[in-house]
């Protein structure tokens, strides 16, 4: 089982610092596999919609539940996935799980044609994205150089939102030379998800970090304990993104601000999801390089001073097209500095034994901190009208950036 | 990565590149085979005349005009259809207009809602905010309202939401109806969840009716267009459809004790107050069209994928319901 560790740098050879160093091969399989995975998924979700009601007939209180039920279901499994892949010692194969979980769904997909039928397979396949998600990033890290974390998270979420922004363009490519090939859209889905599957199964080294470790240090294997997760750095990392999550606006609302104040119409809405993934793609590597030189928790604390200045920019006097483009290019900034860059910190601050429980953690934490100021949020948008919330909130990030600076500093000299 | 694997993964990749375009391209030419080949139902060029009563509605019969707005005569159902060049996802109509709501296929989708004379000939379009799902027109042609089912992506955390608009036919003065006061049980509403489908017009030229929904609830909510106010009258009330005397609402309503719905069509009587539950056992999701003052017109899905069926049923509920015209959607009538 240790015959791929050619392939990992991060055994301890003595590269350290290598900015110059390549990325790991299985760090760019890995975010191939993402790639895949993403053009599987985000084709079917952007038709499913459109399918649910024109061809199965279902309403919209139909398609709310669906949709909900996408949301939520993968943040509760997620923390499950980091904890077996840690008992285990075995990310790869709890990974491989959660892959081949979506890709059975995607083959029920093509024949189910009633509500329950459709639940079940969407349950099946956010499940399965919860499961893979620790697993995953706890691979990216046992296969790259602690000090290109920041790039290797970059490289991968580069190759992940490419798959997201090119999923819903083959779909209604498919859509637009067949008005009814749904079906046709789902078998397509269906081979990109299989090929993720397989491509993770042969091409991806059985990294065992655990023993790894002890192979490394002659140590004995530190076996997984829910007490590692409350090493003090990693609690503070994870109040941290709680409080940053808390003040943290849904780009649909800040999206919503966009369209009222601007009034461009609304078919132009799903153009601004692209153009922020476009800039986060382009940033991705830029900025995890940068994060991996210049401290990765002092990038992520800028990352949420992009997040403010485009609160600012949302909720300033319009100049036109340029004011909307700059918001989306601070959005593009904030997720580029933050999304991989969390991944990578949590990495850096939770011990082997539980690397992939701790970084389910920090995303779970960040997920219902948003979910709940998505709600509040919503709340404050009708007791105060939409600009004056923003600013309200942009007055909690105001605040809580310098407190949290300090908070980070106080450790940053050893993991950034 | 030894060369074995290499080579598998490549194998695997071919195959199933391969397998998914052979895919394709079947259904591809299957769909040029469907589309050009004579329309399923039997048809006709000699649409019925201007003042002849007729019923409106979406053609579903595979072939040729698949997915078209099409008409009959109101005397003979079953009988030959026109099927005209226009592609409509919704439709409605009255004497003087028809409005349809359309999909714009394309590398981006958009949708759209396009205005025409009684005659066919477009007169405008405006584009919609999402997938269209329910369209009206007021009796008098003067009001329309659309209703579209805003998806966000994938990414989007806002959820689901429904945008329903009303505004003169003529100019581009509709009004989103989440502007207006929402006022439920006596108290006014001002959560962020809430959304408004499914509009039918009074005679008035003012007064609409339609459905409202908070917190996982619904209410049948009487509008006023020029007082821009809605005020919930029933709860439990969805895709309101007023009778042409304007005397009963009939609506459909959630009986499922689970997050699965389980619509019946109900018929509300707006004087007694009182409400009737139609002896239909299936789930209906449309708004449903009055044929006339005693019989009611809904769309069900049908046999096959992408093919639907018109049912009626009479409204005071004494009755079961049969078939009305097979390979249809969307009906409206108009006399």
């Amino acid at each position: 089982m240790y015959i791929s560790f050619s392939n990992t740098p991060a055994t301890g050879d003595g590269t350290r610092g290598g900015s110059g160093a390549r990325v790991s091969a299985t760090v760019v399989v890995l975010g191939v596999v993402s790639l895949l995975t993403d053009v599987s998924s985000e084709s079917t979700a952007a038709v499913l919609p459109l399918y649910v009601t024109s061809v199965l007939g279902l309403g919209m209180i139909a398609f709310g539940f669906l949709d909900g039920l996408y949301q939520g279901v993968s943040a509760l499994v997620r923390i499950t996935g980091g904890w077996a892949a840690d008992r285990s010692d075995q990310p790869k194969w709890i990974a491989f799980i959660g892959y081949g979980c979506s890709a059975l769904a995607r083959i029920a997909l093509v024949f189910a044609t009633g509500f329950g039928a459709l639940l079940a397979v969407i349950t099946a396949d956010r499940i399965g994205k919860g499961i893979r998600t620790g697993p995953r990033d706890a691979l990216i890290s046992a296969a790259s150089d602690p000090s290109d974390l920041g790039r290797s998270f970059g490289v991968h979420r580069m190759l992940d939102t490419v798959g997201a922004a090119a999923g819903p363009l083959i779909a209604f490519l498919i859509l637009f030379l067949i008005p009814d090939g749904f079906s046709t859209v789902f078998v397509v889905s269906l081979a990109f998800a299989v090929m993720g599957v397989v491509l993770l199964g042969l091409a991806v080294p059985n990294l065992r970090p655990r023993a790894d470790r002890a192979a490394r240090t002659q140590a004995p294997r530190t076996p997984f304990r829910w007490r590692s997760l409350l090493a003090p750095e990693l609690r503070r990392l994870l109040v941290v993104t709680g409080v940053l999550g808390l003040l943290t606006i849904g780009d649909g609302f800040l999206y919503l601000l966009l369209q009222a104040r601007d009034g461009f119409a609304a078919e132009f809405f799903p153009l601004l999801y692209v153009g922020t993934n476009v800039v986060f793609l382009a940033l991705a590597v830029p900025i995890g390089r940068l994060a991996d030189r210049f401290g990765r928790t002092r990038v992520f604390v800028l990352g949420y001073v992009a997040l403010l200045a485009a609160y600012l920019a949302a909720a300033a006097p319009s100049f036109g097209l340029a004011s909307t483009l700059l918001c989306l290019v601070l959005l593009g900034v904030f997720y580029a500095s933050t999304d991989g860059i969390l991944a990578a910190i949590a990495a850096m601050v939770t011990p082997p034994e539980a690397r992939a429980t701790g970084i389910a953690a920090a995303q779970t934490v960040v997920a219902l901190a948003r979910l709940i100021a998505s709600t509040g949020f919503g709340v404050l948008w009708y007791l105060l009208g939409p600009t004056t919330a923003v600013l309200v909130m942009a007055c909690g990030l105001a605040v809580a950036i310098p407190v949290i600076a300090v908070l980070l500093r106080r450790k940053a000299g050893t993991t950034s | 990565m030894t060369g074995r694997r290499r080579l598998t993964i490549a194998l695997v990749a071919i195959a199933l590149f391969a397998g998914a375009l052979a895919y394709g391209l079947t259904a591809y030419f299957a769909q040029l085979a469907r589309a050009s080949s004579p329309s399923e139902a039997v048809t006709t060029t000699d649409a019925p005349a201007a003042d002849e009563p007729r019923l409106v509605f979406r053609n579903t019969a595979a072939g040729q005009g698949y997915g078209n707005a099409a008409l009959v005569a109101l005397d003979d159902p079953a009988g030959a259809r026109t099927i005209l060049p226009i592609a409509c996802d919704r439709i409605d109509a009255s004497d003087a207009a028809a409005i349809c709501l359309h999909t714009d296929r394309g590398v981006v989708t958009t949708f759209g809602a396009t205005l025409y004379t009684a005659d066919w000939q477009a007169v405008r379009s405006w584009p919609l905010a999402g997938i269209p799902s329910r369209a009206r027109l007021s009796p008098d042609g003067e009001l329309v309202a659309t209703t579209a089912f805003v998806t966000g992506h994938s990414y989007a955390t806002t959820g689901f939401s429904t945008q329903t608009v009303v505004g003169p036919v003529d100019g581009d003065a509709r009004e989103n109806l989440e502007d207006f006061a929402l006022t439920v049980d006596g108290s006014r509403l001002d959560a962020v969840d809430r959304n408004l489908w499914g509009v039918t017009f009074a005679e008035d030229g003012a007064t609409f009716y339609a459905t409202a929904a908070s917190g996982g609830r619904t209410w049948l909510v009487k509008g006023d267009v020029a007082a821009r106010t809605l005020t919930s009258i029933e709860a439990d009330a969805e895709c309101p459809s007023l009778s042409p005397d304007g005397s009963r609402i009939a609506f459909k309503r959630d009986v499922s004790e689970s997050t699965v719905p389980d619509w019946r069509i109900a018929v509300l009587d707006l004087d007694s107050g009182e409400v009737t539950i139609l002896p239909e056992q299936r789930s209906v999701d449309d708004q449903v069209e009055w044929l006339d003052e005693e019989t009611l017109l809904y769309g069900m899905p049908g046999a096959e994928v992408g093919d639907g069926d018109v049912w009626r049923i009479a409204a005071d509920g004494r009755s079961e319901a049969s078939e009305y015209l097979r390979h249809a959607s969307s009906p409206s009538v108009v006399r």
